[in-house]
């Protein structure tokens, strides 16, 4: 089995999905003739055809609307932002009509919207951003954020197959840096389920997405100074898997998040939240985070780089914590 | 022609209208009577356009109501109580007390769709509910309703957009009521009549007259058989007026008294009930026991309603997720695509209407007898107040009316009244807000002090405990200030 990289995982598992089940549509801009901006949904048109794999006019309110309306008949659509900054174009669709609809009146609404998120690619401010926070903070959504080929195929393959709206973000920086041998078989990664990515003793670093990779990076670094940390890669954001965060707080009794999302409302807030109100007993230490600056993405390759968080920042953050 | 209608279906116009009214007035009173928890909208003197653009459907169509189209959910066959127990928050509401008003749906049986309250998302959404449906072989309608102020949504723009390029089989309705809340439609939009955005967007845009349920009725039959036949979608404008505030709370006393009563006038109601009798579709009896079996349904539906039990509060925490609780499953009315590719689009399929408008042999929708803004009889008085104004916005000098309702603004109102607003233009200025300083006048001085300067002052535990006991900060010859001293009462207890 030749190597995947993570965009060629997406793409496999929307194919395979749309092989699966003619209930799965696809919508987005220039996802059909051009293939997608990325080119994720290359190929895509040629096999199922216009019907399936709609090509959309640049209107994410009306994309995200009419996807919705397809799924109340019982289809699957899987919809592209071609950036997922321009989410916020539909972000009343998403968050009011698609996100309250079972709560509400009992209609589930299958869809998935995915899309490129993420910096490191110099996209500016507009293409770059990591906006799951103001989807995290809205019940009836699910979120998702992989960090690998293996994941994001299984993970998507969950999302299109989930009977409630999913976001699905795609860090673009990873798309083509990563590979890995997928199964060749059918295989599903559960949503809302955490993994820990490397085990260790003397810290816990939570984080997700590119910053995994971050961490995994600080964490060898680390590991040449005695110094120990678990890495638990978070997968999915909303619904949080609690469990996977809180045992291994208690096993390591220190924790350090970092997220390339900003700071402020970050995941970071709410995981320190959890932790103070059911492991505060087992801290050894205050939590401490890495996140990114509390400013939009700036574009120029010195400025993006200072607002990203960094290997050396995680490394100097985790040495600090198991210090103290 | 199918537009036709028998005598029986006739009646059945006038019996859901009917309805329509006699729910919102009982509804009235229960909101006087506070219990009605949340906002009551009328749909007063609009009962022709929801009641004849709905029966203009089949079973198995879909619908995406507005706030005011209880006479839509009433003619697709959900009974009263639903909608009473909505507004009254009851267990025994389709959403069990999640959400009021006509915010429910039922998506199973009566294919309706559940409206938010943000305006215009729906249309994308039915247009995706047409086009969903025609990939699935099911030969259904959407049809879905908007306001003159929806109209002004970019999702309006983005939903008719993508059904039109889509072809969908959806009809709009937009309900211009002149009204939307406070502002009237000429302060909304540069265009008179909303039907001339259709051509915009490459469809089909009539204008009805929204009190005349038989005309209401009439195009809309045309337009959904254009729709189901692939002719796409159609915007129809019935005009009509809103005839209460925008909800229970809003006297609407910005509505010029001569509008009311001009449309009191074209009353749909009374205006069918002429019909009826002077086509003797009906006699005395027979109108009397519609009534009778109306007047037995809405007291028997209102009192169930007053007798349910409000939710368990338990009831807040369940149902934000499907975990399983739904069985979701298309329901295929064409052979299932081979999901190897190759089979035709939907849209190239003949039974399902080509892509393209020129080869649709669908029959264009009539244009109405009535009326573009220009035809409604409205007296230069009233325009001037009032919608459809004649005159070019650009001449007219504002008349706003300010927000709220207290007796300040009454005031205002009045001393702007009295003011003479001459309609060709008083050359009177408006003081404009005073510019900021531009930012291209900075000061010329240049900042060079850098800011390395430590700051050294410190803040000692013990200079802040002097200072709050001594109270240094006290001005000399100023009385002390005085302790604070319990209320007598204190030591033995506050009664």
């Amino acid at each position: 089995m030749a190597q995947a990289t993570m965009l060629e995982a997406i793409r496999q598992a929307i194919f395979e999905e749309m092989e699966r089940d003619p209930a799965v549509v696809a919508v987005g801009e220039d996802i059909g003739v051009y293939g997608g901006a990325f080119k994720v949904t290359e190929g895509l048109l040629a096999k199922f055809g216009p019907d399936r794999v709609m090509d959309a006019p640049i209107a994410e309110t009306g994309i995200v609307g009419a996807a919705c309306g397809m799924s109340f008949l019982g289809l699957r659509p899987v919809v592209e932002m071609q950036f997922i900054d321009f989410i916020a174009c539909c972000f009343n669709q998403v968050t009011n009509f698609a996100a309250k609809s079972h709560y509400l009146w009992d209609a589930p609404v299958p869809i998935v919207i995915r899309g490129p998120s993420g910096g490191g690619v110099h996209g500016g401010p507009f293409h770059s951003a990591n906006p799951e926070m103001y989807f995290v903070h809205t019940p009836g959504l699910k979120v998702v954020y992989p960090s690998t080929a293996y994941d994001a195929k299984g993970l998507l393959k969950s999302a299109i197959r989930d009977n409630n709206p999913v976001l699905f973000f795609e860090h673009k920086y990873l798309y083509r840096r990563i590979k890995e041998e997928l199964p060749a078989e059918d295989y599903t990664v559960p949503l809302g389920k955490a993994i820990v990515r490397r085990k260790g003793q003397d810290l816990t670093i939570i984080t997700y997405a590119a910053m995994m990779h971050t961490s995994l990076e600080a964490a060898d670094e680390l590991a040449k100074e005695g110094i120990e940390a678990e890495v638990v890669d978070l997968r999915t954001l909303l619904p949080l898997d609690r469990e996977t965060i809180l045992a291994s707080v208690k096993k390591t009794n220190r924790l350090l998040v970092v997220h390339e999302d900003t700071r402020t409302g970050g995941i970071a807030g709410e995981i320190a939240a959890i932790v103070c109100e059911e492991a505060f007993d087992d801290l050894d230490a205050p939590v401490a985070r890495v996140t990114a600056l509390d400013t939009p993405v700036p574009y120029s390759p010195p400025l993006e780089e200072r607002f990203l968080p960094q290997r050396n920042d995680v490394v100097a953050a985790a040495r600090k914590l198991a210090k103290y | 022609m199918s537009e036709v209608l028998t005598n029986e279906q006739q009646l059945n116009l006038y019996y859901f209208m009917k309805l329509n009214r006699e729910v919102e007035a009982a509804m009235e009173r229960l909101f006087k009577q506070n219990k009605i928890v949340g906002g009551l909208y009328a749909s007063l003197g609009q009962e022709a356009i929801s009641v004849g653009t709905a029966s203009a459907l089949v079973p198995g169509d879909w619908i995406a109501p507005m706030i005011r189209n209880i006479g839509a959910l009433l003619t697709r066959g959900v009974p009263p109580r639903d909608i009473f127990t909505q507004h009254m928050a009851r267990f025994t509401s389709p959403t069990k007390g999640k959400d009021g008003t006509s915010h429910f749906g039922d998506l199973k049986g009566r294919h309706i769709v559940s409206p938010i309250s943000m305006l215009g998302d729906l249309i994308p959404v039915m247009a995706g509910v047409g086009i969903g449906a025609r990939y699935l072989g099911q030969k259904v309608v959407t049809m879905t309703w908007i306001g003159d102020g929806g109209s002004s949504t970019g999702a309006f723009h983005e939903g008719l957009m993508f059904a039109a390029m889509h072809h969908a089989p959806m009809v709009l309705i937009v309900e211009n009521n002149q009204w939307a809340y406070s502002t009237p439609v000429n302060r909304q939009t540069g265009i008179r009549d909303i039907a001339d955005r259709a051509q915009g967007y490459g469809i089909q845009g009539v204008i009805v007259d929204g009190n005349d349920v038989r005309e209401v009725y009439r195009v809309t039959k045309q337009a959904v058989e254009r729709a189901r036949s692939g002719g796409g979608p159609v915007l129809i404008e019935a005009k009509t007026m809103r005839m209460r505030g925008h909800a229970q709370h809003d006297s609407a006393e910005y509505v010029p008294k001569e509008m009311f009563a001009y449309w009191k006038e074209r009353d749909p109601i009374p205006r069918y009930e002429k019909y009826l009798t002077e086509n003797a579709i009906w006699d005395a009896k027979k109108k009397a026991d519609v009534d009778a079996r109306i007047e037995k349904l809405v007291r028997e539906d209102r009192e169930f309603a007053e007798n349910s039990p409000f939710p368990p509060p338990e009831l807040a925490e369940q149902g934000v997720y499907c975990d399983g609780c739904h069985t979701i499953e298309p329901e295929w009315k064409r052979e299932k695509p081979a999901v190897s590719g190759g089979y035709p689009a939907a849209h190239q399929v003949k039974d399902y209407g080509e892509f393209r408008p020129a080869a649709v042999a669908a029959a264009t929708v009539a244009p109405a007898a009535v009326v573009r803004a220009d035809d409604l009889e409205l007296s230069e008085e009233m325009m001037a107040a009032g919608p459809n104004g004649k005159a070019p916005i650009a001449e007219e000098t504002a008349l706003r009316v300010p927000f709220g309702r207290g007796p300040k603004d009454k005031a205002f109102r009045e001393e702007q009244a009295a003011k003479t607003y001459s309609r060709g233009g008083s050359g009177k200025t408006y003081p404009q807000n005073k510019q900021q300083q531009p930012h291209g006048k900075l000061p010329g001085k240049v900042f060079t002090k850098p800011f390395t300067k430590p700051f050294t002052k410190e803040f000692t535990k013990a200079g802040q405990g002097a200072s709050f006991q001594k109270g240094p900060h006290q001005k000399p010859g100023s009385t002390p200030r005085k302790n604070f001293v319990k209320h007598p009462a204190d030591k033995a207890g506050r009664a």
